[in-house]
């Protein structure tokens, strides 16, 4: 057979093939913390169904999965859970922000509240809302296969691009506390923040 | 991940002699937990020889904001604190809110929010039945109880809009008055209800998995109970005759006919059982109060000071206009005595109440919960003591830890 | 709300009690030294069996108090339908009340919350822990001198990148 091909159009169609094939076996881990974690249950559950778009199979083992709903408030306690769990994870792998606690904190803006958790581990999809309906889920897992069709290479190219590697709202600048034990708050005047 | 829960462990782990014992992190995400808790368990084999829960992984500092946000706007925050029933911790806090204001509320609010209260209740021990249904191995029976709840969160949503994050009282009376649909749903759903209950009950009530899993296990003494604090349907499945209902009659409980549900036994059957009964119990009393709904205003009137005037009187007359500034103006808002009260209720996991200091302002000095959840759940270790490692999640099933209010 | 011939038992054995009324509930304050023969008392001689919560409250700008903080043990006996609210203060440095387990083993986890949220110790406790912060935690976030929004230790992480995970 001499039929010229080249090489780049054969490496897009496995490309478009692996990723359509990622797209619609996403297997969620669900991060359910608090009031979301209801809504995510409601949104697996029959009544809509989140097996109608391949994403039904919800395993509590973060290896088993590639996408990962964080879904209510994460505090102070929990966030180092949270990114041994997303660290725990293979690639390729995504993550949802559900709900307005997991993206910026919401109405919860108090010391012990990670303000968002795109601070500290890389987010793929915000979900807005408080708790948000279980169709608004839908539609961001829908834009999420979306996005893995679109940019999805079999190399994980896309995972080099330097916006995907940073986290959002990376704080770099703010100095890390060590009072010493015993000692219960700042002298009058010293701020950090 | 710092082990927290430290000090005991390493205690236990020095103890030469048992050595032989070995260690189980359950939690904190755990599909079995539901929410976030941690516990650390020292197994024999498959016996538990203790358990060392750890909590705080929620922990979101809801008391501070209630010293931040005044008396309408917290009631967002209680709707995040036990979210399998919202609605009964908004009609918690604005109780407790009006017992320091000395309000007293019209007879269709109490009516309105007694049916809320109870729809909660029922709401509530469906889900907490379902989810020990689950974890025992029923899947059926969990997905039964949700049904109810999805047609509980559509009554919810007919009345204010909002699935389960409700925030639908306000001081001295409530967000909107229930429309007909609302009523004529409500109607509906009690007549429809019996029957899915008596479906449940002929799921488990005699299920040989379900009694050989539940009967026996986490056994709490009437004493045991009374010391260690348990309120609600973990006390009275212990024999504790306790229910605020009837013991001190809030909103319109005083009106209707209905029992409290008890059990002598203690165990995690006879607390399922009590759910089981209790939710009759409550369509009694929704049923009673539907009928009888009062007519006649929801809110306070406005010469109280607390609710805002309604839309018409703001746009057409100027008392109405002054009064909406005065309440909704910063510095302004009605004020409150300076002094200190505790409002409870009879909330679906046992008494909830608020220990509310008023400064004079419309924000609480201190809002302090008494959370049931977190008051139970230290029964956990005494409860599983002795007992096998699947009866762990029979136990934190049981006992309804919801963990935003474990942690607040 | 307390019927009179508990409230003239109580206050004939404590003379030291300064009782007062508000919205049907009734309140005494107890010296700090008398308080654990208070509740003992309370207890074993009039039934009030069930200790519903003991919280904390931090008096630091509040108009009129004296004291820096108040303890609050809300009591309540259910043979009866009576409720009690026993309140004490203390101020610091000595912020020493002795602890309540051995009358109400429900009494652990309440202490320990007060612990936590206000750093007041309790004097015999079997184990005064942190049960919500994190270990590592030093202040105390219920104080009325912490800020709500914290010191910036909830920023206190690590950051990770796409590469690293």
């Amino acid at each position: 057979m001499a039929i010229e091909v080249p090489e780049n159009v054969v490496v897009s169609r496995l490309d478009s093939l692996a990723s359509w094939c990622r797209k619609n076996s996403l297997w969620p881990m669900p991060f359910a913390t608090a009031c979301c974690g209801i809504e995510l249950m409601a949104t697996g559950a029959s009544r809509h169904d989140l097996a109608r778009f391949g994403a039904e199979v919800f395993r509590f083992s973060p290896r088993q999965c590639d996408l990962m709903i964080v879904a209510g408030r994460v505090v102070m306690k929990m966030l180092p859970v949270l990114q041994r769990i997303w660290q725990q994870m293979h690639e390729p792998k995504w993550c949802i922000s559900m709900g307005a606690c997991a993206s910026t904190g919401g109405v919860f803006d108090t010391y012990s509240v990670v303000q968002g958790i795109d601070r500290f581990i890389p987010v793929d999809m915000y979900v807005p809302g408080c708790p948000p309906r279980p169709e608004q889920l839908i539609q961001a897992i829908i834009d999420l296969q979306d996005t893995i069709q679109r940019e999805g290479t079999i190399s994980g190219r896309e995972f080099a691009t330097r916006q995907r590697q940073q986290p959002k709202r990376a704080l770099v600048e703010l100095p890390v506390i060590t009072l010493p034990r015993g000692v219960s708050h700042l002298p009058q005047g010293v701020r950090i923040e | 991940m710092p082990v927290t829960a430290a000090k005991t462990i390493e205690q236990l782990a020095q103890a030469e002699a048992r050595d032989y014992l070995w260690t189980l992190n359950f939690g904190p995400q755990h599909p079995a937990t539901h929410t976030t808790l941690r516990l650390v368990l020292m197994l024999d084999g498959e016996r538990v020889v203790d358990a060392i829960p750890d909590i705080g992984y929620l922990h979101s500092g809801f008391e501070k904001i209630g010293e931040h946000l005044n008396y309408n706007q917290y009631v967002t925050v209680t709707d995040r604190m036990n979210y399998i029933s919202p609605l009964a911790n908004n009609i918690a806090w604005h109780g407790a809110v009006e017992k320091l204001l000395g309000l007293e509320l019209t007879p269709r609010c109490k009516y309105l929010r007694t049916i809320l209260a109870e729809l909660a209740r029922i709401s509530d021990h469906l889900l907490c039945n379902g989810a020990v249904g689950l974890d025992t191995g029923a899947f059926t029976y969990f997905l039964y109880a949700f049904y109810q709840r999805e047609v509980l969160y559509d009554i919810f949503e007919t009345l204010c809009g909002a699935r389960f994050t409700n925030s639908y009282t306000r001081v001295g009376g409530v967000m909107y008055d229930a429309t007909p649909l609302v009523i004529e749903k409500i109607r509906a759903f009690v007549k429809s209800f019996p029957k899915t209950l008596d479906d449940m009950d002929r799921l488990l009530n005699r299920n040989r998995i379900f009694v050989d899993r539940t009967k026996g296990v986490g056994i709490l003494t009437k004493a045991e109970a009374l010391s260690r604090s348990a309120t609600g349907p973990i006390a009275r499945a212990s024999g504790v005759t306790r229910d605020l209902r009837k013991d001190e009659p809030y909103l319109a409980y005083e009106d209707f006919d209905f029992q409290v549900c008890c059990s002598p036994v203690g165990d995690c059957f006879a607390r399922y059982l009590v759910r089981m009964a209790e939710m009759r119990e409550s369509l009694r009393i929704v049923a009673q109060a539907i009928e009888n709904l009062p007519s006649g205003p929801v809110n306070v009137l406005v010469d109280e000071r607390t609710t805002l005037p309604s839309k018409q009187d703001v746009y057409s007359t100027i008392e109405g206009t002054i009064s909406h500034f005065e309440l909704v103006m910063a510095n302004r808002g009605f004020t409150v005595p300076h002094d200190e009260c505790y409002g409870a209720i009879e909330a679906p996991n046992g008494e909830l109440g608020f220990y509310l200091a008023g400064d004079g302002t419309d924000v609480a000095y201190r809002a302090r919960c008494r959370p049931p959840s977190y008051i139970h759940f230290a029964l956990f270790p005494h409860l599983i003591r002795g007992h096998t490692l699947s009866d762990v999640v029979a136990v934190l099933g049981s006992l309804n830890i919801i963990a935003a209010e474990l942690d607040r | 709300m307390i019927q009179p011939p508990t409230q003239t038992a109580v206050a004939a054995a404590f003379p030291a009690l300064v009782w007062s009324e508000f919205r049907g509930g009734t309140r005494a304050v107890v010296p700090r030294d008398e308080l654990y023969k208070t509740l003992e008392f309370l207890r074993d001689r009039h039934h009030f069996d069930l200790l519903v919560d003991i919280t904390c409250v931090d008096y630091l700008n509040y108009r009129g108090a004296t004291d820096r903080f108040g303890l609050v043990y809300l009591l309540a006996a259910t043979e009866t339908n009576e409720r009690l609210t026993v309140r004490t203060f203390v101020n610091e440095p000595d912020l020493v009340v002795p602890s309540a387990v051995p009358l109400w083993k429900g009494a652990d986890w309440m202490e320990r919350e007060v612990w936590d949220m206000f750093g007041i110790q309790f004097e015999g406790h079997p184990d005064l822990r942190r049960i919500l912060m994190p270990e590592e935690f030093t202040a105390f976030p219920l104080r009325k001198d912490y800020p709500l929004q914290g010191r910036g230790e909830r920023h206190n992480f690590p950051v990770l990148t796409r590469e690293e995970g």
